[in-house]
């Protein structure tokens, strides 16, 4: 089917809520004539059309800027000192230029998610054609694609509908990051609400390739008990030929399954993943395997076991190249926006290719189809592997000792190390033979290498780490429940009402990186202490490994222990990045299958539902990327707060309220048409906690909303309370902004409640049904 | 080792504005005694450190009550004072106290005065390094001092790169130099 021109002009709309000017966006082979639904006040949103929106949320929650370098450096003016009040020779300020490096981020995480759609949905119409219909869960999923239909007011049905829903991301962020240029945004909230849209625009593109992926390829559709995939180093086997895939788009390492399937090899092979790619792969063959997070690459190149890397794109080490060369493994490069300075042999001979990389005549090349891919990769596993032997680059305890030995104990590799690790103060014992401090270090060691660059010695810190640790790695056995896409829209229905209500506490979703300040075991803790807690947990991402890389007491994973059903008590991986958008894509369904609001091209009225009613929370405890940026600011526009870890505040700003001024805390109750005190929750948008602890009691405040019935603070307030308690101790010291009424009070603490609101003067306010659009008080709507 | 007014972390070079040196303990307690309204803020990092037997926890505690300085805890630093039978001003997050600052209007914990200076002590590097630029260039009414025994430039005055033994020396010198 070709994609049929059909003109959509949002010059036309024009309705008391938005404005768009010169939006022109063909909307192809839609199918517009099936979908009955009213057309909401913001199709296809322009940069200005929720501005008021934006500014509302960033009223309340004002950027704290938290500048990573005093300095402009993006034009030939410069550089330009902005400390404090200076302006740039272009007249910008300090605060509109970290904003803008904020959209900057925005722009590029959304760009690559919506390019890696955009690849992804060319491959896949050129493999099952524009008219394959979308099926992301058979008739457990009506709404299909909630985010698209929210943003852009279409209700995709093909692959060949999802086309314009990405040519409007395309255009959206070309204009995006044309607003960084030199002299064109001026006032640091309008580049902060061009934040949020870039956000939004990034979850519109995510959506897009999760459901394409999902669709075409076979993944588990909505599926609640998808099956298990093997993780962690020790669950290699090595006297297998391996294959290493690295990156996030997918193809390459389908096609490497398919091969190995069509050739009744399946299991001959090992198909090794690290970062998304691996989550992706997994859900199309179980038989595949996850390594780990991004940050596992450096330690699995050199242990040897790959006999093959194949990488694809983003978070992809850029010295791969160097680190396969060194075990030679050939390294394949499969995507035109990540070449690595190879030779393109896309067209050259599949025979002749083998050969090279066989006999070692090239340590890497471009190959620019992934059927080719599929092929070479297993082909030369195969026939390299006997050659290779396995042949790593890790030390022996022996050479750990040479080198550490070589150590003057100058710190550089400390003063490099992102996590400041002791690195010099365990390198001293390892030189009499103690080798028990550096193998401490290994779980807090987030492979970045910079400890060896930093080292004049020439020592390779980061492989003497996991040489130590080297009967640690091989005892990485875990597992993970292959993600599951989308949320089933009868789950949304069965938990819709008990979260509005506030009886499951909250929904808390790890997503994002491996950047942690101390180790993966932190996100696994998390999950398990909010999924015994009744929460609903979700994961995606590397932290969804993350969350499976831990045993408790019992030698079980969290995926084996809890559920992988959207309900309170499950932990719910949904995927990969780019499956983040059914995390999101929930918390819109929960507002239109559970409170029947419109959703179609109707983002305000659904944000603000979000915003006031859902307790959902993000947590990216390792946050490093910029898409981990223009994740959180689709969140952030949807009114869902964002944790990071502490090193969170490199990315420049936080967003946070101030529960100390009552003024900033004020919605109208859509009953009276009254503007009342709603209290501080959520209270921040943007926070970056300093340990674990102070992120889990933060969490449980997070999840707090205006809307809460009193069963639901109660319940909410227990937890927040509870784990204050444990973790920073006492009762939390606004416990008395929390509670609203007598009855918000949970029944166990009743007394201690009560003696500290007395000692702070407490009042009863009354639980308005919040909203913070004017015209959503019933009485304007009704007569709308 | 690095030189004295190296940031720590070899990377985090913020640009022409940097911290003066606390080179002799007197530096420290002069600011104390001449600010109107100090403020310490105490991150969880100062539990890990002890010299000879001493826990810089309790050198802070001293420094707190001979300075009358309100502390602030973060994370879950406050159970080790209380342990103490040392009762923080508050607790509060790094980045919400920080955030406060930045406000002219607030007055403070007690809502009588804003603070004019700042004390950190404790947070993970990066972390204080980035709070102590928001500081820098968005507060121009509160001096920052940091107690870490790593130069940390972003702030007004900070304590150059030293070791363990020196840093607990220069922090007991700070606390007697004080008086009772
Ligand atoms: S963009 Fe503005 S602040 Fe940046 S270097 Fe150019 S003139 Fe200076
Ligand atoms: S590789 Fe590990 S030890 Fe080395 S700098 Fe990175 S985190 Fe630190
Ligand atoms: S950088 Fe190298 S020589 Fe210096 S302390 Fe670290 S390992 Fe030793």
């Amino acid at each position: 089917m070709s994609r049929k021109g059909v003109s959509f002009r949002a010059k036309e709309i024009n309705s008391d809520v938005a404005q768009i000017r010169d939006l022109s966006i063909s909307i192809g082979a839609i199918h517009e004539e099936r979908w009955d639904e009213r057309m909401g006040p913001t199709p296809f949103p322009s940069l200005s059309t929720l501005r008021s929106w934006d500014h509302l949320l960033l009223n309340r929650y004002k950027p704290f800027y938290l500048p990573f370098c005093d300095l402009c450096c993006l034009c030939t003016y410069g550089k330009c000192d902005l400390t404090g009040t200076k302006r740039g020779a272009c007249g910008i300020t300090m605060p509109a230029q970290q904003s803008r490096m904020v959209l900057i981020a925005a722009c590029i995480g959304a760009a690559t998610h919506t390019s890696h759609a955009r690849h992804l949905l060319t491959h896949v119409i050129e493999e099952f054609g524009r008219d394959c219909l979308i099926n992301v869960g058979g008739t457990s999923v009506e709404v299909e694609a909630p985010i698209s239909r929210l943003v852009c007011g279409v209700k995709p049905e093909t692959l060949g509908d999802l086309e314009p829903v990405l040519d409007y991301c395309e255009n959206q962020i070309t204009q995006l990051l044309a607003v960084t240029h030199t002299g064109q945004e001026g006032s640091n909230l309008d580049f902060e609400s061009k934040v949020f849209h870039a956000g939004m625009v990034d979850h519109v593109g995510m959506e897009v390739a999760d459901i394409a992926q999902i669709s075409a390829l076979g993944f588990p559709k909505a599926d609640p008990v998808s099956s298990m995939a093997d993780l962690g180093l020790g669950t290699v086997d090595t006297t297998k030929p391996v294959i290493l895939v690295i990156g996030h788009n997918v193809p390459p390492a389908t096609s490497i399954i398919d091969y190995l399937r069509t050739n009744g090899i399946l299991s001959e092979v090992e198909v090794t993943g690290i970062c998304c790619t691996a989550l992706d792969v997994t859900r199309y063959s179980d038989r595949a395997k996850i390594v780990g997070p991004i940050s596992w690459q450096l330690r699995y190149i050199r242990s040897g076991v790959p006999d093959v890397v194949v990488i694809d794109e983003q978070c992809v080490r850029t010295d791969t190249i160097l680190e396969a060369a060194k075990i030679k493994a050939p390294l394949i490069a499969t995507n035109d926006k990540n070449c690595l300075g190879l030779p393109d042999r896309t067209n050259d001979p599949i025979d002749e290719i083998v050969s090279d990389f066989v006999s070692g005549i090239v340590p890497g090349a471009l190959i620019l189809d992934s059927h080719k891919v599929g092929e070479i990769a297993v082909r030369v596993a195969l026939g390299i592997a006997p050659k290779r032997k396995k042949q790593g680059n890790l030390p022996a305890k022996e050479q750990i000792i040479a080198f550490a030995k070589k150590c003057t104990q100058c710190m550089l590799c400390r003063r490099a190390c992102p996590n400041d690790l002791p690195v010099p103060q365990a390198i001293k014992p390892a030189a009499g033979g103690n080798l028990a401090p550096l193998n401490e270090l290994y779980d807090d060691c987030i492979g970045c290498g910079r400890c060896e660059s930093a080292c004049t010695q020439k020592i390779p810190v980061h492989s003497l780490i996991v040489g130590a640790a080297e009967k640690q790695t091989r005892e990485e056995t875990f597992c993970l429940r292959t993600g599951r896409g989308p949320i089933q829209d009868v789950e949304i229905r069965k938990v819709g009402g008990p979260l509005v209500l506030g009886e499951i506490p909250g929904v808390v979703a790890f997503v994002g990186c491996a950047n942690f300040p101390k180790g993966s075991r932190e996100v696994a803790e998390m999950c398990m202490e909010f999924a015994n807690r009744r929460y609903i947990v979700c994961t995606s991402g590397c932290a969804a490994m993350s969350a499976g890389m831990y045993k408790d007491e019992d030698g079980k994973t969290a995926y084996e222990k809890y559920s992988g059903a959207f309900e309170a008590g499950g932990i719910v991986n949904v995927g990969s990045c780019v499956s983040n958008a059914h995390i999101s894509g929930a918390a819109i369904k929960i507002a239109s299958i559970f409170a029947k609001r419109p959703l179609r091209g109707n983002y305000e009225e659904i944000a603000d539902y979000v915003y006031n009613r859902v307790g959902a929370v993000g947590v990216a405890w390792g946050a490093m990327s910029q898409k981990a940026a223009s994740i959180a600011a689709g969140f952030w526009r949807l009114g869902i707060p964002v944790v990071v870890g502490p090193h969170g505040t490199k990315y420049r700003r936080m967003l946070l309220g101030r529960a100390d001024k009552d003024e900033d805390w004020m919605v109208y109750d859509a009953r009276s048409g009254e503007k009342v005190y709603g209290g501080p929750v959520p209270e921040h948008l943007f926070f970056a906690a300093e340990t674990k602890e102070e992120a889990m009691v933060m969490i449980a405040k997070l999840t707090m909303r205006p809307n809460d019935t009193s069963k639901g603070r109660a319940n909410k307030l227990a937890n927040y309370i509870d784990l204050h308690k444990r973790h920073i101790g006492g009762i939390p010291p606004d416990v008395h902004q929390l509670v609203r009424v007598v009855a918000d009070i949970p029944l166990t603490m009743k007394t201690e409640i009560l003696e500290h609101l007395h000692a702070h003067d407490w009042k009863e306010s009354p639980i308005p049904d919040p909203t913070l659009l004017s015209r959503m008080v019933h009485t304007r709507r009704d007569e709308r | 080792m690095p030189q004295l007014s190296d940031s720590w972390q070899t990377g985090e070079i913020p640009g022409p504005k940097k911290a003066s040196l606390i080179v002799k303990p007197d530096i420290a307690d002069a600011l104390i005694l001449r600010a109107r309204r100090p403020i310490m803020i105490v991150g969880h990092g100062i539990l890990e450190y002890e010299v000879e037997g001493c826990k810089l926890i309790d050198c802070l505690i001293e420094l707190a009550k001979k300075g009358k300085i309100p502390v602030i805890v973060t994370a879950s630093t406050s159970k080790e004072f209380l342990a103490r039978n040392f009762a923080p001003a508050a607790i509060l997050p790094a980045v919400d106290i920080a955030n406060r600052l930045t406000d002219p209007s607030w007055k403070g914990l007690d809502g009588k005065d804003s603070y004019d200076l700042a004390i950190f002590v404790g947070l993970p590097y990066s972390m204080e390094w980035t709070i102590l630029s928001g500081l820098k260039h968005f507060a121009p009414g509160v001096k920052t001092m940091t107690l870490d025994c790593v130069y940390q430039p972003n702030a007004s005055w900070s304590f150059p790169n030293s070791t363990i033994k020196e840093w607990a020396a220069s922090l007991r010198a700070i606390v007697e130099n004080l008086g009772d």
